[in-house]
């Protein structure tokens, strides 16, 4: 009986994903170790990456469907929680480096030694310890959407003013990170690691750990925003997101919940970011550029938004498409990216779990369902049914 | 450049000093002493070459001055040796007419040392200061006034005399202050070269000023110290001033930038994250059109921007129209939606551009009329960047002109304020959406005319505009056409203020902050739509 409980709570989507998680878990460990390189079962370490480097994007993809999807909050400057994240994780990593460093410099950064600073800068203290960074990555993203949503739930920025001032955000933080007074870098970012928590980050050990830690943090985040959307909270952001002055007069107050999901949102997107340095090896503030915030909406917008399943499964699809033709096709990237962008707000504004839920109740019942042509918001609460 | 001015100067003096015949045989004479002389002789023979008075001298010093006189161990006659691979091709010093080459060790160099430099530049100086040519002699006085020779005064006193045009005789008698300070004059004599200089309160007179400090009587010390201080105020002044030009000038680009955006956002609440896009196809229209001009009608190029403007506005405001009809009609009410669907627009722009023409800047020349600089009191100004403001204006005008005065701009408004009510009235209002968007476009890309002459003309160019665009917009208040000039003229004058204290880039980032905060102290930006009609 639980069992269905738990199936229903999850949803349909819900269910599928979690245990094609699992099974990517499983497998593609095994895949990578187990079988011969030339059988054709063999997945490459190189591929183990990638696929823990889409997870991550999927996280992050989660984390704008919870407030683009669900409370109407349309963020482009979901990339710098991201990339803070990142950069915390990569302050660790830096500082795990220790006199390894081309100038064997034991306490400073190689870059520091190389701009001559003469002591760590006191916002890098603490970065040594593990958890330590662990908390920033989720802190630090998480302060800096606190106080932005603060002030602009506050003062009812709503819209598309909120977007584009996020945009402004993510833009002011890129040119700060470029700075080489900052401290972080500069132009080159964190780079070189060596190894985190004395695991080696060349070994494939490590990167199937970090794979696999991809894989649980994806299902966990699922099940906290499945938490939080299936709570009374959820129901309310809901209301906000469809009739914000309607729920505000109810006596909702608004700007709160907003601003709890916004935090959680960007704490997420800083989870995200930690998980994906240690795996590509190098931060630096070309990850703040306004572009990569927006193509992370259209990932959600692909899937389908306000559907959670759809973000992970927009984050990991439109990437796959990306590495292919980036590889394959270089000069029609942009063009299939910008026609995405173009032919899902036109045709499929629910994304692809708007068609596939429009095509399957046709399938069962013959009868067209009238509603699904409104195109105007996503129609969540079907999902929720299930 | 050092041959240039050489070959020129001895072309000009080769033109007037042909009928002295009689003195050049004088001046070879002296010059023949240089051969072989030690650092003294060619002292006095400088000196003995200077007294003489005739401008001819003056290339013959210049060589020297610049270690390219010669003579010839065989002869020992005197040439102007220019090294030519392993020889040296030879000229006359005086007549600047070829003799010929010389092996490496047929020829040596007449050696100068720096005080001897320093004497040919003054005795260069005291020669030209009489030239009939008024640059020759500005050029003279510039000198002196930068070495202060006290040696110069005589021949200053002078030139200043016989000096008709009053500007040169200003900059001389500047140049003889400058030379009176660094004497051993009088006190009064000083102090009055003092208010000399401090006339012209610029950088130059506070380093005279300060240099003249040194060593000087109290009385004089005193002087020179509220001169200093009064020169410093009034450079402070013009420095600000010069900041709120920079700041302009930067708020005209941002209004280019920017005034296209504030009809397709500003007045119909379009979203277009394809507006970079259009600069940049106006932008390429110049290249394209400077090109044609290139290949086909060089004699044209100077009005090739005129031509430019008007195809570039038809061409931006042609693709404006394709993309309302194509895409954002569908969107109208859904800002979200219309946002990302534009920025895929604009992915596709930026890539075909990027298939057509290639990744890298391309040229785009400026016509003869927009370079260049002039002053104005302490202020530089280039005429580019004047330009730029005086365009900036003038499409902001014809801007409110069409939306207030014209019957298009009735219907727009119309159309924004209440689309029923407009369509019941019987305007198409299709048309009119279509229309609209097709002016902002245009006018973007009239914008990317300007801009392709101060910014490098690329894919990526209208990405660097769109942020800076929305802030604008936002900033003066959407739907208002004066908040968007303000905004923009005092988001430029902002940045511009920001920079000496905290860098380019941190006073962007500030600047950037400071609308963020704004935003959230005012949500709907400088100058607000009073009413309903804003809240959808």
């Amino acid at each position: 009986m639980t069992g269905t409980a738990l199936s229903r709570w999850l949803g349909g989507p819900g269910c599928i994903l979690l245990i094609a998680l699992a099974v990517a878990a499983v497998y593609v460990p095994a895949a990578n170790q187990l079988f011969p390189p030339d059988s054709p079962l063999h997945i490459e370490t190189v591929t183990v990456v990638l696929l823990g480097k889409y997870l991550c994007f999927a996280i992050l993809a989660l984390s704008i469907d919870l407030v683009w999807g669900y409370c109407g909050i349309l963020s482009l400057g979901h990339g710098a929680f991201f990339a803070l994240g990142g950069y915390a994780m990569g302050m660790h990593l830096m500082r795990e480096i220790g006199s390894r460093g081309v100038y064997g410099n034991p306490v400073l950064p190689d870059f520091m030694v190389f701009l001559n600073w003469s002591e760590l800068p006191w916002y890098w203290h603490g970065f040594d310890q593990f958890w330590f960074a662990l908390l920033m990555v989720v802190l630090v993203p998480g302060a800096l959407a606190f106080a932005f949503g603060a002030l602009a739930f506050r003062s009812r920025v709503t819209g598309v003013y909120l977007s584009i001032i996020t945009q402004a955000m993510t833009f002011a933080l890129m040119l700060a990170f470029f700075r080489n007074e900052m401290g972080f870098g500069g132009n080159n970012g964190l780079t070189d690691f060596k190894d985190v928590l004395g695991f080696d980050l060349q070994a494939d050990g490590t990167r199937i750990g970090l794979f696999l830690l991809s894989v649980l943090t994806l299902a966990a985040a699922f099940i906290l925003c499945r938490m939080i959307v299936l709570s009374r909270l959820g129901k309310v952001l809901i209301a906000v997101r469809d009739a914000e002055s309607r729920a505000r007069f109810i006596g909702y107050r608004v700007e709160r919940y907003k601003l709890f999901v916004f935090t959680i949102s960007a704490m997420m997107a800083g989870l995200a970011g930690a998980l994906y340095v240690p795996q590509v090896g190098i931060i630096n503030p070309s990850e703040f550029t306004p572009a990569n915030s927006i193509e992370a909406v259209i990932w959600v917008a692909v899937g389908g938004r306000g559907t959670l399943v759809g973000a992970v499964i927009g984050g990991i699809g439109v990437n796959m498409g990306k590495s292919y033709f980036t590889g394959a096709l270089p000069e029609l990237w942009l063009f299939a990216l910008g026609g995405l962008f173009i032919l899902v707000t036109l045709f499929m504004p629910r994304g692809i779990l708007g068609l596939v839920s429009d095509w399957r109740p046709r399938r069962r019942n013959a009868t067209p369902s009238g509603s699904s042509d409104t195109p105007a918001e996503p129609a969540a609460a079907s999902e929720e049914r299930a | 450049m050092r041959r240039i001015l050489l070959a020129v100067l001895v072309v000009a003096s080769a033109l007037f000093s042909a009928p002295l015949a009689a003195q050049q045989d004088e001046i070879r004479a002296l010059m023949a002493e240089l051969a072989g002389a030690k650092f003294k002789k060619t002292a006095e023979v400088v000196a003995n070459l200077a007294a003489t008075g005739d401008p001819a001298v003056v290339p013959v010093l210049t060589a020297l001055g610049a270690g390219d006189l010669f003579f010839r161990k065989s002869d020992n006659a005197i040439f102007v040796a220019v090294k030519d691979g392993r020889r040296y091709q030879l000229s006359d010093p005086l007549t600047g007419a070829a003799a010929g080459d010389a092996g490496r060790r047929e020829v040596k160099k007449i050696r100068v040392n720096n005080s001897l430099r320093r004497a040919i530049r003054a005795a260069i100086g005291t020669l030209t200061l009489l030239s009939p040519d008024r640059a020759t002699r500005r050029a003279a006085a510039e000198a002196i006034l930068k070495s202060r020779d006290p040696d110069a005064i005589p021949a200053l006193d002078t030139a200043i005399a016989a000096e008709q045009d009053e500007r040169t005789r200003g900059l001389m008698e500047r140049a003889r202050a400058a030379a009176v300070l660094n004497s051993t004059a009088g006190g009064p004599e000083k102090l009055e070269a003092v208010s000399v200089i401090a006339a012209r309160a610029d950088q130059d007179a506070r380093s005279i000023l300060l240099a003249a400090l040194e060593g000087a009587e109290p009385a004089l010390a005193d002087a020179i110290t509220t001169a200093v201080a009064e020169v410093e105020r009034s450079l402070a002044l013009w420095s600000m001033a010069q900041n709120v030009w920079y700041g302009l000038s930067l708020g005209s680009v941002l209004l280019l930038a920017a005034i296209g955006l504030a009809i397709t956002f500003g007045v119909m609440g379009v979203i277009n994250m394809a507006h970079g896009e259009m600069v940049m196809i106006g932008a390429y229209v110049t290249f394209v059109v400077q090109e044609i001009i290139r290949t086909q009608a060089p004699a044209l190029f100077d009005v090739s921007l005129l031509i430019a403007l008007p195809l570039a506005f038809g061409v931006a405001g042609a693709v404006g129209i394709a993309i309302e009809r194509g895409v954002i009609r569908f969107l109208y009410g859904r800002p979200l939606e219309t946002l990302l669907a534009t920025w895929g627009l604009s992915l596709i722009l930026q890539q075909a551009v990027r298939t057509i023409f290639g990744p890298t800047n391309q040229e785009v020349g400026a016509p003869s009329w927009m370079s260049g600089a002039f002053e104005l009191g302490g202020l530089t100004l280039t005429y580019g960047r004047v330009w730029i403001i005086v365009f900036a204006l003038v499409v902001f005008a014809a801007l409110v002109i069409v939306l207030r005065r014209t019957n298009f701009g009735l219907q727009t408004r119309a159309v924004t304020q209440n689309r029923r009510m407009a369509g019941s009235m019987g305007i198409r209002t299709n048309w009119t959406d279509a229309l609209t968007f097709g002016l902002g476009s245009g006018i973007a890309g009239v914008a990317g005319v300007a801009l392709s002459q101060i910014d490098n003309v690329s894919p990526n160019l209208g990405q660097s505009y769109i942020i800076d665009s929305f802030m604008v917009v936002v900033f003066g208040g959407v739907g208002n056409l004066w908040g968007t000039l303000v905004g923009a003229l005092s988001l430029g004058v902002l940045n511009k203020f920001l920079e000496p204290y905290a860098g380019a880039m941190l006073g962007k980032i500030l600047v950037l902050v400071f609308i963020i905060l704004f935003i959230q102290k005012r949500p709907r930006g400088l100058f607000a739509l009073k009413g309903r009609a804003v809240d959808q």
